[in-house]
């Protein structure tokens, strides 16, 4: 009997664990969604500078990782990351800052959109050539076990077209012969720009390449939320374990274009039509009813406290100063003496 | 006593781990093996766990580093050769160069080049990359031409916080030997007076230093005096010890080993003509290895780079001008 009462209360526990965790991470779904959708507005109206890139349809497999982690913890996101990054803890405002070009924001306009982060909190400023940030990470993690810290993680994503680069395999297997404790997460979301996933590999499924790299590999299906943050929280957990690098490769399908720019007229309609096309926050919307763990009227209140956060962020940095070229120093190196020219001054 | 330009790289990197907890050396065959040339004998026994071998991945090498150069250790990269830094260039020009810029967060590491052509290495193991990299924003590239800056400048790489492309020439590791280790050093970005003279500047960098001081000796048997000036690192570039000079001597030949289109002999040309040009007693001139691969056969390899020959017969011609 005792054991018994003691079973209910440990599966209330993990039930009520997972509910929390879902509510959180659809919440920061839906923050995501909404600060991009503000964003792709913004660049409609020319108020943006350069490109706009959404995650639409990968917020799910973002936000599980960027949940996962914690903090103390490395995550490097890539393009289609935003609610990876405001679960792992970035304010609003460093979105909407880099986006418009605040010079208050982490990159002072000197870099944008998608390319922004705080590295002194763990959180990589992507670089634009695919794969590259994968290594990093294993470095970072090298670094606190030379610190001899332990208990860590460094999560990254890349998309199905990253994994065709020689970056990829050169720090998949570097994070495989050093056992660090990685969870490199694929979306594999059909497109890498315009080119269909047939292009890309020929492999039956991403995640068999796993065994050839010798690290654990998982599948999930990238528009369940609940699975993402099951499968991706479990790789996490293992990669904390000890049990060295974990490659976790979701299933879904772009929503949008690779950028606003791109109308995406590419996608294969039914592609869209299949279950790999769903509208992973209209599956999580709709699994939160359907198991009453909220109603239409909570999350009609979420919403419109996402709005009021994404608005409140952009009107404040549409008062802020954008970057002075003369107040600019022009000066690449931290040691200023060794800078090109500098007898000149 | 006497210890080898690459012994004193042996020696840097040695009291760099001894002194300072958050240095590392990662690399190919670094560890127990010592190095391809030895330059990390020994090291891997003296420092257990500090001197890691590394998977044949030279992107995620570079890769490494800036992260746990980001986490605040110093990183030595030894790539096997220099040539090979062409696989890890992603990183470190668009990864390693950009980082402090881009988020104010410094990226102090050492990128070991064993750079230069030795006789019989060919196209893929002779090359020297000082210009390639120069060319990017946020990298120091230092060209140590004595053993004395093999070994103090090296500490100032791992001491610098940003990334420095270190050209050591593999001509000079075992040719060039000195008495001691030195106690005192130029700071980096300064260039250093050679030998002195009033007839003719000859600017050098790296192994052609010693090429460009057997001109001044020969050159001296014939009643020229030929100034040489070291740059030590080639960015930044001292233009002020090279203008000084040439104020002096009003005439100017550029040495490197590295191919002609643009690089640092142009550079320094360009700065010496824009801001000096009513220095020159003549046009300045340059000579650069041929605008070919770097060929195997030791026929072909001593005529394609500048040798002591070749840069006498330049200097004359100038001094007749």
């Amino acid at each position: 009997m005792v054991q018994t009462v003691v079973g209910d209360a440990e599966t209330n526990t993990a039930e009520s664990t997972l509910r929390n965790e879902y509510l959180k991470a659809f919440r920061w779904m839906l923050l995501a969604r909404t600060l991009e959708e503000k964003l792709a507005g913004l660049y409609r109206a020319g108020k943006i500078h350069g490109g706009v890139y959404l995650g639409k349809g990968q917020e799910a497999i973002s936000v599980a990782l960027g949940q996962m982690l914690r903090k103390g913890d490395v995550f490097a996101p890539l393009i289609r990351d935003g609610a990876g990054r405001l679960a792992f803890g970035e304010p609003v405002l460093d979105a909407v800052r880099t986006y418009l070009g605040s010079s208050l924001g982490p990159m002072r306009g000197r870099d944008g959109n998608v390319h922004r982060g705080r590295p002194r909190e763990g959180l990589l400023a992507m670089i634009s050539h695919l794969g590259a940030m994968i290594s990093v990470v294993n470095g970072m993690l090298l670094a606190r076990r030379f610190k001899g810290v332990s208990g860590i993680v460094g999560g990254t994503c890349i998309g199905e077209g990253g994994t065709s680069t020689g970056a990829f395999h050169e720090a998949l297997n570097q994070a495989a012969v050093e056992k660090l404790p990685l969870v490199l997460v694929v979306a594999n979301n059909h497109y890498a720009y315009s080119t269909p996933s047939s292009r890309q590999f020929v492999c039956r499924n991403l995640v068999d390449k796993a065994v050839g790299y010798g690290v654990e590999g998982h599948a999930v299906d990238g528009t369940d939320l609940s699975a993402c943050l099951k499968i991706v929280g479990d790789a996490v957990a293992r990669a904390r374990a000890g049990h060295g690098p974990q490659l976790v490769i979701a299933r879904l399908l772009r929503l949008c274009g690779h950028g606003e720019h791109d109308d995406a007229s590419y996608i294969d309609p039914q592609l869209k039509q299949s279950p790999v096309g769903r509208d992973c926050l209209k599956v999580a919307e709709e699994h939160l009813t359907r198991e009453k763990w909220s109603d239409l009227n909570t999350i009609e209140s979420w919403r419109n406290e996402a709005v009021r956060i994404v608005e409140e962020a952009i009107a404040t940095v549409q008062r802020e100063p954008a970057p002075d070229p003369f107040k600019e120093d022009w000066c690449a190196l931290s040691a200023r003496h060794l800078r090109e020219g500098h007898q000149q001054d | 006593m006497s210890i080898t330009y690459l012994e004193a790289i042996r020696e840097a990197q040695a009291r760099a781990l001894a002194e300072d907890p958050r240095v590392f050396v990662y690399g190919q065959d670094v560890g127990a093996f010592g190095g391809a040339f030895k330059a990390t004998k020994n090291l891997a026994r003296e420092f257990p766990g500090r001197v890691i071998d590394a998977p044949l991945s030279e992107d995620a090498i570079i890769g490494a580093a800036i992260g746990a150069a980001i986490e605040g250790m110093r990183p030595i990269i030894e790539m096997q050769f220099a040539d090979f830094s062409s696989v890890g260039f992603n990183q470190i020009v668009n990864h390693a160069a950009t980082f402090y810029w881009r988020t104010q967060v410094p990226c102090p590491i050492t990128i070991r080049l064993p750079a230069g052509g030795t006789s019989g290495s060919g196209p893929f193991h002779s090359q020297s990359m000082e210009t390639i990299y120069a060319h990017y924003p946020g990298l120091v590239v230092m060209t140590p031409a004595t053993v004395e800056d093999a070994y103090s400048m090296l500490l100032d790489a791992v001491a610098i916080d940003d990334p420095v492309i270190f050209c050591e020439h593999k001509y000079l590791y075992y040719h060039l030997k000195a008495d001691e280790l030195p106690k005192e050093a130029m700071p980096t970005g300064k260039a250093r007076i050679a030998r002195a003279g009033r007839d003719l500047t000859i600017v050098a960098y790296s192994a052609m230093v010693h090429e460009a001081l057997a001109v001044a000796q020969e050159l001296a048997t014939e009643g020229s005096e030929v100034e040489v000036v070291d740059l030590r690192s080639v960015k930044p570039l001292d233009t002020d010890t090279v203008m000084a000079s040439v104020a002096r001597t009003g005439r100017l030949l550029c040495v490197g080993e590295a191919w002609p289109w643009g690089g640092v002999t142009a550079e320094v040309i360009a700065r010496v003509a824009s801001e000096g040009f009513g220095l020159l007693d003549a046009p300045p001139q340059r000579l650069n290895a041929k605008d070919t691969p770097i060929p195997y056969h030791p026929n072909l390899w001593t005529v394609h780079r500048p040798t002591a020959r070749s840069i006498a017969s330049a200097a004359r011609n100038l001094l007749r001008l």
